[in-house]
């Protein structure tokens, strides 16, 4: 009989299959007991869970930790930290390295790098060679290391007749691609939404079109080809209606949204803070409406971080010459539950909030806080192909990645005391409610008391 | 320190800039605008200057080429007896990889009263403002703001209106914009000229007509006070002023037009049209013109166009801007 190392005591367990008060024991790297009175054998560590929700580990399907190549902004370890900070226990990292992750070499070195690391750091391969939109990757030299995304984040695949060839390839492989879907002659030189901000504040602007075009144009490919498509970080309005009607008509593709364009609009801009930054840009009103109705009605189908960590200085430059990018990881449960389940909006220092007009207490129709988990565990879990070890029940046998959620914690957000190398919140300053007290991963408690064990 | 010039919101310290003319109000842009007239009577002095600003410092950093705006400005620093140090990005260690933000506290530590900031992207001299003790002027940023020749656009029109022109009296109100009817003409979204001027135009009670190709406007005009046309020979006999902007080459090159003869057909002051104007209408340029695309030759050169007289008031409402934030006496 496996031995208890571990038990989590006194909190709710919310899972896919509901809720229900109970204790968790954990031994060898897996969940022992799930009962409402475990006791707690001798030598065994005891995670005080009170007036918390235990729950499987949160799956962040965006993040840049920049190793190789930029480790100035951010490192393998301080992004697996961050995660491990924020509830996640598994992560995928972007392949826009330097070199990128487009071979097997490279996704080996970061593999090896994640060795150790605070959280499960899982690789997604480059769709073409260098990301350079020309020449397929080695898609199943990857895809034989286990990597199950692709995508050429950071840009579009441009030419259609190349993406849909790695449509058909990849669909022999059973991978998903992953596209950043922004077409570059409708984006080239914008630096933030086109609409009324950009316009009153003479920036170039990127258009909605920009990002609907190609995602328009790989709907039509995905139903000639069959291949599984993800949609990364969707921003516009016209694109969540595009994404609900191709699943209505039963295409099996999925998206993903940022907690900042959950949150905040191109009205930011207006503090020229170049932290607001990002790519996708930051859009309007309506745009963030249609977002969080595509989330509450199912269309979207996971919030994921976009961590995209960049040091002060690149920060410092004009607005028109920043890089775009935001770190996510540490808040975006917290960011999550304050916005989404609690219906408040956040005070942005020196900005502008969303506060639609006409709209009583903000938040519109609360999303349930089981759904939420949902949007930020099992659904990425799923897509990322990890089912079998993140996101599932909480029940025995089932692998111990969990996190423990105060949704009643209330901290101000300190860029800081962040464990990114970067400090590029948008949030710096704001109030949020809800944190992650304890992190396990494998059967090890990584975070305890917010604070990182490794 | 005046009132009307307000500090920047987050600032420490309370010290006064001029990045917004939003910023100026109606209020403020008039107190401008009346320091200017004593101002300008200095420049007619056989010796143009005063004490005002003895023993203050006024920087220009002037990270885009500008002829005009920069010379202006320090015409107006000399005149108001301050010393003035200029910093031009060639020259600088910009080149050297120094950042934005190190280049502003380099000159901040050197002890500045003033930083005038012309910049090629839009918003740095609100980020300058946090990174500086001085006062900030900008003299121009990116496509977004130009607030100085906002302001001397508005004391030309003053002007205008107080020599008296035909068919202005009796309709033009006590601001000398008040009722006046302005079309803006051209490349507006590239132009800081037209945001500021907007601004300023309407604040002071002016009716604004916004006259170009779709290609050529911003793509949202929501929260302009302005009307929009894409037909100047309709405009144009509706108008107490017609306003040019310099129209660029490149803007056929990124397709936004099919030719300069197409723009000069459409929309450029001809002689013809300028001959349709009505009697008393003013023509106006912020320079540097383009004779022959927006505006003919002989155009330029009618009594009606004060395109000069916008140069020679530069001086003196630059000269009132650097009193309010750094004279009476502090």
């Amino acid at each position: 009989m496996t031995r208890v190392q571990l038990v989590v005591r006194g909190g709710t367990v919310v899972d896919a299959t509901g809720t229900r008060r109970a204790d968790v024991a954990v031994g060898e790297g897996v969940v022992l007991g799930v009962d409402p009175g475990i006791d707690v054998p001798r030598g065994a560590t005891v995670l005080d869970a009170g007036g918390c929700f235990v729950a499987p580990g949160l799956v962040d399907l965006h993040a840049h930790l920049r190793e190789p190549g930029a480790e100035e902004a951010e490192r393998v370890e301080t992004g697996a930290r961050a995660a491990a900070l924020g509830g996640y226990t598994a992560l995928v990292a972007m392949p826009n390295t330097d070199p990128p992750m487009d071979c097997a070499a490279v996704v080996r070195q970061v593999r090896e790098l994640a060795v150790g690391a605070a959280a499960e750091v899982l690789v997604a391969g480059a769709i073409t060679v260098g990301r350079r939109g020309e020449q397929l990757a080695p898609l199943a030299e990857m895809a034989e290391l286990g990597v199950r995304l692709f995508t050429d984040d950071g840009a579009g695949v441009q030419d259609a007749r190349l993406m849909r060839r790695a449509l058909e390839y990849a669909s022999a492989l059973g991978v998903t691609l992953a596209q950043h879907c922004e077409d570059a002659c409708l984006s080239a030189d914008g630096h933030m939404h086109e609409g009324e901000w950009s316009s009153r504040l003479g920036v170039p602007g990127v258009p909605a079109a920009a990002e609907e075009v190609m995602l328009a144009r790989d709907l039509g490919l995905a139903r000639q080809t069959g291949g599984r498509l993800h949609f990364l970080h969707l921003s516009t309005a016209g694109s969540v209606d595009l994404v609900r009607s191709a699943k209505a008509h039963g295409l099996p593709v999925t998206a993903e949204v940022t907690p900042h364009h959950l949150t905040l609009t191109d009205a930011a801009v207006g503090t020229w803070d170049p932290v607001f930054k990002v790519n996708p840009p930051l859009r309007s009103d309506e745009d963030l409406e249609a977002v969080r109705a595509g989330l509450a009605d199912g269309t979207i189908d996971a919030i994921a971080t976009d961590h995209a960590p960049h040091p002060q200085e690149a920060k410092e430059a004009p607005f028109d010459q920043a890089p775009p990018g935001m770190v996510g990881l540490e808040t975006a449960l917290a960011v999550a539950l304050t916005c989404l389940t609690e219906g408040e909006e956040l005070e942005v220092a020196g900005g502008r909030p969303h506060r639609p007009e006409g709209r009583q207490g903000g938040g519109g129709a609360a999303l349930p806080f089981e759904r939420l988990l949902g949007l930020l565990s099992w659904k990425p879990a799923a897509i990322a192909g990890v089912s079998n070890r993140h996101g599932g029940p909480v029940a025995p046998g089932a692998k111990a990645n969990l996190c423990v959620i105060d949704p009643t914690a209330e901290w101000v957000v300190d860029p800081a005391r962040l464990a990114s190398r970067s400090a590029n919140t948008p949030f710096a300053g704001c109030r949020l409610k809800g944190r992650v007290r304890h992190t396990v991963l494998g059967g090890e408690a990584v975070v305890v008391d917010a604070e990182a064990q490794r | 320190m005046s009132a009307a010039l307000a500090p920047a919101p987050g600032h420490d310290g309370g010290r006064a800039h001029l990045l917004s003319v939003a910023d100026l109000g109606r209020e403020g842009i008039e107190e401008v605008l009346q320091l200017t007239d004593s101002f300008s009577e200095v420049s007619d002095r056989a010796i143009p200057k005063v004490p005002a600003l003895r023993g203050k410092t006024v920087a220009s950093l002037f990270f885009e080429d500008s002829t005009r705006t920069r010379l202006s400005f320090e015409a107006a620093a000399k005149r108001l007896s301050a010393d003035t140090m200029t910093f031009a990005a060639s020259s600088s260690s910009l080149n050297k990889g120094e950042s934005l933000r190190d280049t502003v506290q380099t000159i901040d530590a050197m002890g500045v009263d003033a930083m005038v900031v012309r910049h090629r992207s839009s918003g740095v001299p609100w980020q300058v403002a946090r990174w500086t003790r001085a006062s900030v002027i900008n003299a121009g940023d990116g496509w977004h703001e130009h607030p100085t020749q906002a302001l001397l656009d508005c004391y030309t029109l003053r002007q205008a209106a107080r020599d008296g022109r035909p068919g202005w009296a009796g309709r033009v109100g006590e601001t000398g914009l008040e009722g006046l009817r302005i079309a803006i003409v051209g490349d507006i979204e590239h132009s800081r000229v037209a945001r500021s001027d907007v601004a300023a135009f309407s604040m002071l009670g002016a009716e604004v007509t916004l006259v170009g190709p779709p290609t050529l406007l911003p793509s949202s005009l929501s929260g302009w006070p302005v009307s929009v046309s894409h037909d100047l020979d309709d405009v144009l006999p509706k108008v107490d002023v017609v306003y040019l902007l310099r129209l660029q080459a490149e803007r056929i090159h990124e397709s936004l037009l099919p030719s300069l003869r197409e723009y000069t057909a459409r929309y450029g002051l001809t002689r013809s049209r300028a001959a349709r104007l009505s009697e008393g209408s003013l023509v106006m340029h912020p320079g540097p013109m383009n004779r022959g695309v927006e505006i003919a030759a002989e155009v330029a050169d009618l009594p009606c166009s004060v395109v000069t007289r916008q140069v020679r008031n530069g001086v003196a409402v630059r000269m009132a801007v650097l009193f309010l934030l750094l004279g009476s006496g502090q």
